[in-house]
């Protein structure tokens, strides 16, 4: 396998599932901080049902977005079946419930004697939660963690979404399995080390951040 | 909390507590407690209790381990909804329910001129000098201006060399200090105060006692200050009182609360027996 293919595989796999771990943040950090910042009826049920999805398998969820995204589908017109897009929208998907829910965790975790000096200094609303928010944002740096660890170690959505075709939306876990069933077992090792590579780089890089806040 | 209304519906009320005059006027500003009640599990945790602080006087209620302490101040600072009984802001009935949504036009105006400072330290994960203009910060002032002013407060605590320290990382005295130019930076009115000095060395007392102090009858500020300690008591205060099973059984001021008590309760609790 050529350098500049391995090369256009890993920034493949860095932006599809950096695309999607940055896209769950924009939107399960703040749902997640909403709910952690109240108590409302219905909270436990809701919790529960966000963290059955945690074990949402990721075949299953490729393949519901493989029927949505074909032609006939009711997303078909976005002609995203195959493309990094709809990779994209295949990790979003997989990765939110773990975002949501551990930003909820952590919001909710943040103890009630700080919640109550936040109130007692005159912060309200928006103001009280950005509050938590800080307080709680090791744990919220943690979601995003585990969020892109699940992304860039999947390949059952993936593969059936981006249909891993060469130079198009072969990502690493993906060629992995390709380079296997081809018994090319040397390249599908060495694909797997520079997986191993990235994926270590970039969570200590977030370690690094996280350690400097404790 | 549903206990506390039928308490104070059918119940007879306990004993008047014993008052004597002198302190502040009459007509200074005031926070007061008028007939609180409040229970968790069905057992209430104030039972009747009438307490006010008034600007220019630093208060002190006394009482022994869960007579109610710390609930009347969280109670006052509308962090607990009472079953019955009001919390008065100069006269504005400011008593919080938790079914309300936000905060009344008074109960925001006693947020903004009431603070409370708790047994434990409660810093944020942030550095000291953040810590100290946060509530500045919240109530708009800019961040140079808001910051300008916090630094001048905890050099008042004698910590201002700390600013840019992370805030976790101080020692308990020095995050009890943060919390005192945290809450003081403000334009307060009144200073609710939880314990303040347990558990901390001497000098951090000294420091923190001096400072509220200095609130009460140097800014004119009014100091209410729970604790279980007479020595504090008596260094401090200017009027005194005993909360006893969730009720104020005696008040006066300092020298006659600790020479003549009146009541019995509060000469068993001044010679270290239960009050009760």
């Amino acid at each position: 396998m050529a350098e500049t293919v391995l090369l256009d595989i890993a920034l493949l796999s860095l932006l599809v599932s950096g695309s999607a771990t940055a896209l769950s943040t924009a939107v399960g950090v703040p749902l997640g901080s909403w709910l952690g910042g109240r108590e409302f009826r219905g909270r436990r049920v809701l919790r529960a049902l966000l963290h059955a999805l945690y074990g949402l398998p990721p075949v299953l969820l490729g393949l519901l977005l493989y029927l949505m995204l074909s032609r006939t589908g009711p997303l078909g017109a976005l002609s995203w079946l195959y493309t990094p897009q709809g990779m994209v929208l295949a990790q979003f998907l997989l990765t939110l419930p773990f975002v949501v829910g551990l930003t909820w965790n952590a919001v909710g975790s943040v103890d009630r004697s700080v919640r109550d000096t936040a109130r007692t200094l005159g912060a309200e609303g928006r103001q009280h939660l950005w509050a938590l928010v800080r307080e709680a944002r090791l744990g919220i740096l943690g979601a995003v963690m585990v969020a892109f660890g699940r992304a860039i170690s999947e390949v059952g959505a993936v593969i059936l979404v981006g249909g891993n075709i060469q130079g198009e939306t072969e990502v690493l876990t993906t060629a992995i399995v390709k380079e296997t069933g081809q018994g090319d077992f040397a390249v599908a090792v060495g694909l797997g080390l520079i997986l191993l590579s990235l994926s270590m780089f970039v969570f200590a890089a977030l370690t690094l951040v996280q350690e400097r806040e404790r | 909390m549903g206990g506390g209304a039928d308490a104070a519906a059918g119940e007879p009320l306990p004993d008047r507590p014993v008052e004597r005059a002198d302190g502040p006027p009459p007509d200074a500003k005031r926070l007061a407690a008028e007939q609180l009640y409040v229970s968790f599990d069905g057992r209430n945790v104030l039972d009747g209790c009438s307490v006010d602080v008034r600007a220019g006087e630093l208060h002190v209620v006394l009482g022994p381990s869960g007579a109610g302490k710390t609930t009347l101040l969280r109670t006052l600072n509308m962090l607990e909804e009472p079953g019955a009984g009001r919390v008065l802001f100069d006269r504005a009935d400011v008593t919080w329910r938790r079914r309300q949504r936000g905060l009344t036009g008074p109960q925001k105006e006693a947020r903004a001129r009431c603070a409370m400072v708790l047994q434990k330290p409660v810093v944020f994960r942030r550095s000291v000098l953040e810590n100290a203009a946060f509530g500045l910060r919240v109530r708009g002032v800019p961040k140079a201006a808001a910051n300008e002013r916090a630094r001048l407060a905890l050099e008042r605590l004698g910590i201002g060399h700390l600013g840019g320290r992370p805030a976790p990382r101080l020692s308990g005295g020095e995050q009890q200090r943060l919390a005192f130019a945290r809450a003081t930076v403000l334009d307060l009115r009144f200073l609710l105060l939880d314990e303040f000095t347990a558990n901390l060395d001497p000098p951090n007392v000294l420091a923190l006692e001096r400072a509220a102090r200095d609130f009460a009858h140097s800014r004119g500020g009014g100091v209410l200050l729970v604790t279980h300690d007479l020595f504090q008591a008596r260094r401090l205060a200017d009027r005194v009182s005993l909360l006893a099973g969730g009720a104020i059984v005696e008040s006066a001021p300092r020298d006659g609360f600790f020479a003549r008590p009146a009541d019995e309760r509060t000469r068993r609790f001044l010679s270290g027996e239960a009050p009760l």
